[in-house]
């Protein structure tokens, strides 16, 4: 099929050395060169660079996810935006209970919306909130649930393809119109915001930035290794095999749908614990996170950066949120061309992604080496 | 000579003296004219009923003015005039004859004022003047109007002008003008019995509330119609007005969800097609749907520009040549992007969901991003009264037509032409059609052109009854996937099933569950349905195994 099955190059140790050792060293640098070194220093990383950045990281984080149901399992999720919200809700449920009286009503029960809204108490399903390790589970518990559910249904009727991908984007413009609603209980179109402080620490001060930023990028270092251990385990080669010839899998004895299920489960509570981290950095969870459109830029990132190679999902998520922020800053009127054009571009001249497309590029360099009688590194 | 010269004289004489001296209806006009002036309002209600009853062609437009604040006193000589804004302070026009008589300043006229009752009787006297008008239009207005205020001294006017109306529908409006002032006013129980018993005929959501009003009861247990037989009376006629105006409401949710249904038809025909004949969904469906929508105001530009006697005609030219455009748009995606991309349909989908963005960017540059304004032709606005209250907008009636033509079309095109034929192979198996001899990539283009054409013709019957925004195709887009989903592709009947039961079951829901839940429901039993069929309502039967 598309990708190359070859194993050993599907994950190739050099890449993935590479990916943890960097991740580790910017958790532990960006914030010590944040917070040690003086602002008047060129070394200094402003705060608001930090929250850049931890935010880029979440989102290498549900690239990560994508690319584990996409690359490794051929299941297109045009959807996954709402797992990453979902998480984020629940995490930003936790953060509201956290406010307590400090809002603007003074409320110590309910949090602002509500008394605007008239409300008399918390609803049920806010209960429990405000212990943390209760929403933890819930970050991961409520997109694992949706995702088993939904996964259920379409799995073992046997929807894959494109009518999985549509369906998957009808859940997420389902989710996006029901939040949007102010009889929900989760804000309506303006979400929940103004949050205070996470565990005791204030989400404004540069420390808790640091160190929410050094969270993300251990939590996305840990996801690696976990993505990266089940595609190398025997499950990991069930489910490429799913991906390139579904049929087959099935005829030799393989519940295709079980593998399929536990892999989009296991893809979708990484989704929600990258919504987790990226809600207390950026103070904000609203409706549009569940936008159709933005659950396809997420598989656009991962198109860019290369499918079915972990670390290029993190590549892409990062390349491609750097170039949206410096173009929305520059040029606004460019970013939607921009991004429509890496879209046609990668599907037509770039299939495997940069990192996927790396190989054959050095083949070429080497190529053009050799024509011009200069001694290139011999294939290996 | 002199004798001659002094009879001349006295003629001269004569003929100024004719003129000077006005006719007697003049006389009246003019003394009802300066009586609007007093203080005493009994004195101005009574100058406007006289002036109602004198019926001078000049009586309407001096109470119109009067109505409008228009009618003033010129302070140097107490002439009446009709004033309108100009530049420098009125314009203004004799009462008496609607001369003008040029500009003035507006500290040169005293206004003659009016209150709320003398509002009243000047609206029931244009009521009884204006039932005499000779377009049927404002004796509808009039009779509403008279329907409205129910005057009691617009009885005799009312029966009069229901005597010599020969247009059904005004007579019909005049009659239910007629019995709601009766029981408005009349002492007699027989004739207010009648008057309710008659009013059962008039459907409406007014009539609804002047019979309910019977029977509303106050604080004290004090019904506010004291007689029991009226109450009864009323209670009969109040169920019958509401019974069929539930049918009524009925019916027009099935009018509103097969209107609904028939957009969503036009939107996903295009896709269906090319979903049953390539394998791909095109995300950049909804675009041409946009560009069609944008097609048809540029062609009404030029028609506002060039051609303004023509503009009823406008849409007959827009519809052929939103076909021609987004066709040649998808057409040109086939070519240049999308055949480089065969066997590869999750790929397809996401390079059309990039182009579907450039698109929207394109139109919002050279458009803007704001609403474009694109107006409906004459015989597309207005509403059809079928019968007892019922209607049916005109706009939605063409678009429901326009959506079955275009189906009865392109199942002839398929089902008769060799185009169709090749098509209908392909569909069903690629590589033996190709082998047959069939140019599949030509067949594609086509049939890529030929559903961004129909999505075109869409965003035409789109840009009648929505805003023709760059974000038009995304409102409609996902509910298209839904009716192709939910259809089943490779043949066009799942596609009309799909999209009438869809926009039908959207509308039956919007009143129970409002218009989002409505939605968020749709969406669920969709996912679900397909549980039982993941293909589809109507699934092309195949041995193949798929990948």
């Amino acid at each position: 099929m598309l990708l190359s099955n070859d194993h050993g190059r599907l994950l190739s140790p050099l890449g993935s050395k590479i990916t943890l050792g960097l991740l580790l060293s910017i958790a532990v640098l960006v914030p010590l060169l944040n917070l040690a070194v003086p602002p008047g220093s060129v070394f200094h990383v402003p705060t608001y660079l930090v929250s850049l950045l931890g935010k880029y990281l979440c989102f290498a984080l549900l690239a990560l996810s994508v690319d584990l149901i996409w690359g490794y399992c051929g299941i297109l999720s045009l959807g996954h935006g709402a797992f990453f919200a979902l998480g984020g809700y629940a995490m930003g449920m936790h953060l509201m209970r956290q406010i307590g009286d400090r809002g603007v009503y003074g409320n110590p029960d309910l949090p602002d919306f509500m008394v605007f809204l008239n409300w008399k108490e918390l609803p049920w399903y806010w209960y429990g909130f405000e212990s943390f390790p209760f929403a933890l589970l819930m970050v991961i518990l409520v997109p694992g649930l949706l995702a088993l559910v939904f996964g259920w249904l379409a799995f073992r009727s046997r929807v894959t393809g494109v009518y999985l991908s549509i369906i998957t984007q009808a859940m997420t413009f389902a989710l996006l119109l029901a939040f949007f609603r102010n009889d929900m209980g989760f804000g309506g179109n303006n979400g929940l915001t103004d949050f205070k402080e996470l565990l005791g620490f204030n989400l404004q001060a540069d420390g808790t930035r640091a160190g929410l930023f050094a969270a993300s990028a251990v939590m996305l270092a840990l996801a690696y290794l976990l993505c990266r251990w089940i595609v190398c385990s025997k499950v990991g080669r069930v489910l490429v095999a799913i991906r390139d010839a579904e049929s087959r899998v099935r005829f030799l004895g393989y519940r295709v749908e079980f593998y399929k299920l536990f892999v989009f489960v296991l893809s979708a509570m990484l989704a929600g614990l990258a919504g987790a981290l990226y809600v207390p950095q950026v103070g904000i969870i609203n409706p549009s996170e569940f936008s159709p459109a933005n659950s396809i830029e997420i598989v656009i990132w991962v198109a860019v950066g290369g499918r079915g190679y972990l670390h290029g999902a993190i590549l892409g998520a990062l390349l491609v949120n750097y170039a949206k922020t410096y173009l929305t800053g520059a040029a606004p009127e460019i970013w939607l061309f921009f991004l429509g054009g890496l879209f046609v571009a990668v599907t037509v001249f770039l299939p495997k992604g940069i990192i996927g497309s790396l190989p054959g590029l050095q083949g070429r360099l080497q190529s053009v080496l050799l024509r011009f009688g200069l001694p290139g590194r011999t294939a290996g | 000579m002199p004798a001659l010269s002094k009879l001349f004289r006295l003629r001269a004489f004569a003929v100024l003296i004719v003129l000077l001296i006005p006719s007697a209806a003049s006389a009246e006009l003019a003394q009802d004219l300066q009586a609007l002036t007093e203080k005493s309002n009994a004195t101005k209600v009574a100058a406007v009923e006289s002036l109602a009853a004198g019926g001078h062609e000049r009586a309407v437009p001096i109470l119109q003015a009067f109505l409008a604040g228009r009618l003033f006193q010129v302070k140097e000589d107490d002439r009446m005039v009709v004033a309108e804004d100009s530049a420098g302070g009125y314009r203004i026009f004799d009462a008496m004859t609607g001369e003008a008589l040029g500009e003035v300043g507006k500290r040169k006229l005293r206004k003659v004022r009016i209150n709320n009752r003398l509002r009243q009787a000047v609206k029931a006297a244009l009521g009884a003047l204006t039932l005499g008008s000779s377009d049927p239009a404002a004796r509808i207005q009039a009779a509403d109007a008279v329907f409205r205020s129910a005057q009691s001294d617009m009885l005799g006017p009312l029966e009069a002008a229901l005597a010599r109306e020969s247009d059904l529908k005004v007579a019909s409006r005049l009659a239910r003008a007629l019995a709601a002032t009766e029981l408005a006013t009349s002492d007699d129980k027989a004739t207010r019995l009648a008057a309710i018993e008659a009013l059962a005929a008039f459907v409406d959501q007014e009539v609804r509330a002047i019979v309910s009003g019977l029977l509303i009861i106050d604080g004290e247990g004090r019904p506010a119609e004291p007689d029991s037989d009226l109450r009864a009376a009323a209670a009969e006629t109040l169920k019958t007005i509401e019974s069929k105006l539930a049918f009524n409401g009925f019916i027009e949710n099935i009018f509103q969800g097969i209107s609904l249904g028939s957009v969503l038809l036009l939107a996903a025909i295009g896709l269906a097609i090319t979903f049953g004949v390539m394998g791909v969904i095109n995300m950049a469906h909804g675009e041409m749907v946009m560009i069609g929508a944008y097609t048809t105001f540029v062609v009404q530009e030029v028609f506002r520009a060039s051609f303004p006697g023509a503009f009823d005609y406008s849409l007959l030219v827009a519809i052929p040549a939103a076909f021609l455009v987004t066709g040649l748009v998808g057409i040109g995606i086939e070519r240049g992007v999308i055949r480089f991309l065969y066997g590869r349909p999750l790929e397809t989908l996401l390079a059309t969901w990039g182009l579907s963005l450039i698109l929207q960017q394109v139109v919002r540059s050279i458009f803007g991003p704001t609403n474009r304004e694109v107006g409906n032709p004459a015989w597309m606005s207005g509403a059809w009264e079928v019968a007892g209250g019922l209607t049916l907008t005109y706009n939605r009636l063409w678009i429901i037509l326009f959506a079955l033509l275009v189906f009865a079309l392109l199942m002839a095109l398929i089902r008769f032409s060799g185009y169709g034929l090749q098509m209908r192979a392909v569909t069903q198996n690629r590589p033996m059609a190709s082998s047959m001899g069939i140019r599949t990539g030509w067949v594609d283009a086509m049939t890529f052109g030929l559903g961004s054409g129909i999505a075109g013709m869409a965003g035409v019957a789109l840009s009648q009854i929505d805003n023709v925004s760059p974000n038009l195709g995304q409102g409609y887009i996902i509910d298209s996937f839904m009716v192709v989903v939910f259809g089943g592709v490779g043949n066009l009947w799942g596609t009309l099933v799909g999209a009438f039961s869809l926009g039908l079951v959207n509308k039956f829901l919007e009143p129970y569950a409002g218009a989002v839940l409505g939605k968020i429901l749709v969406l669920v039993v969709i996912i679900l349905f397909i549980q039982k069929r993941p293909r589809g309502l109507f699934a092309l039967r195949g041995r193949a195994v798929e990948n």
